[in-house]
């Protein structure tokens, strides 16, 4: 049986409507995590809007949904 | 002054808009182009100094999420992000944040849709929305309806710009209200006034400029075009000839015939 890891508990986050397990700590890690440049998003948890220079302070917990947007084309 | 020096001043003069000097009065979406290369062809066709950009709720990886704005940035174009589908003051505020941290630019077009079907403005929500982006830093160019009284209070607000409807967005009916247009015209003079959403053809880009608003943002007509190029090319022609004959002064119009030769002292020869 795995140990659990108590310095990085897996929580659930819902990202964009979709929970994912997660060990991240902070959004920043989670963001460091995934396959992006971190300038090309945009993050929001819990509908609150997070500019990129805090979300190292923003601390993740079980439940919290992360929102993310991209540039696209518009009109 | 010789001809040449005459030509020259014939030339479309440059203008201010959100503390910048444009040229161009063409404002082109980046919206539902056959392809990428067709876009980039287009804007350098039209001419087109600013350029729109949205935001989607998403998680692209790799690379293709910003291969496409980066081609965007490249052409050297402002951009203009927007607040497509909001319908809330909040939601519309939030999407605003996260587009200037994005696109590094204060400049928003701010939408907040009052209604599904016709897309039509919330001049409630947009009034509170524009409110509290201008108090935030923004320069804010709200899509607004036609009303005088709304865009007096998005004016009263902080805005210093005003973006009121032709028709509904991608609907390509032309100016459904060109008298409302002509009362914002006269009634708020320097204030730009750039018709948003709605233009089906260079004939509706024409006219607007011909009433004396200063710009046309458009997207469709261009994009859903057969020829894309070809269409951008053609309403910044368009939107040149209209500008200068505001410029020039439309002749008033006369109920009755107006001879053109002058009869006056001529022989009568039958």
């Amino acid at each position: 049986m795995r140990e659990p890891d108590l310095l990085h508990p897996t929580i659930t986050v819902v990202v964009n409507g979709t929970a994912q397990p997660t060990t991240a700590r902070t959004l920043q890690d989670w963001v460091d995590a995934q396959d992006v440049l971190p300038t090309g998003l945009a993050t929001a948890v819990n509908g609150q809007f997070v500019p990129r220079g805090l979300r190292m302070n923003q601390v993740l917990a079980d439940g919290d949904t992360i929102l993310t947007f991209q540039p696209i084309q518009g009109g | 002054m010789s001809i040449h020096d005459q030509n020259a001043t014939l030339e479309p003069t440059t203008w201010h808009i959100g503390g910048r000097t444009l040229s161009s009065r063409f404002f082109l979406g980046t919206a539902a182009y056959p392809s990428p290369q067709v876009l980039q062809e287009a804007i350098a066709a039209s001419g087109s100094q600013v350029v729109t950009m949205g935001l989607r709720r998403q998680l692209a990886h790799g690379a293709q999420a910003g291969d496409f704005f980066a081609m965007v940035k490249a052409t050297g174009a402002h951009l203009l992000p927007n607040t497509a589908g909001c319908h809330t003051a909040r939601e519309a505020i939030t999407l605003a944040h996260m587009a200037r941290e994005l696109f590094d630019t204060t400049w928003i077009k701010l939408e907040v849709v009052g209604d599904a079907h016709t897309l039509q403005p919330d001049p409630f929500e947009l009034l509170i929305a524009a409110a509290q982006l201008v108090k935030d830093g923004f320069e804010v160019f709200p899509y607004c309806m036609d009303d005088l009284v709304s865009c007096q209070r998005l004016l009263d607000a902080g805005c210093n710009i005003l973006m009121p409807w032709g028709a509904p967005i991608g609907s390509g009916q032309g100016l459904v209200n060109p008298g409302a247009l002509r009362t914002l015209r006269a009634r708020l003079p320097g204030v730009p006034l750039i018709v948003d959403a709605g233009i089906g053809s260079p004939a509706d880009a024409v006219q607007a400029m011909e009433l004396g608003l200063d710009g046309v943002l458009l997207n469709s007509a261009v994009a859903n075009a057969i020829d894309p190029v070809r269409m951008a090319r053609a309403f910044k022609l368009g939107i040149e000839s209209g500008r200068m004959a505001f410029e020039a002064g439309v002749m008033a119009r006369q109920d009755m015939a107006v001879a053109s030769t002058p009869v006056a002292g001529h022989p009568i020869l039958l």
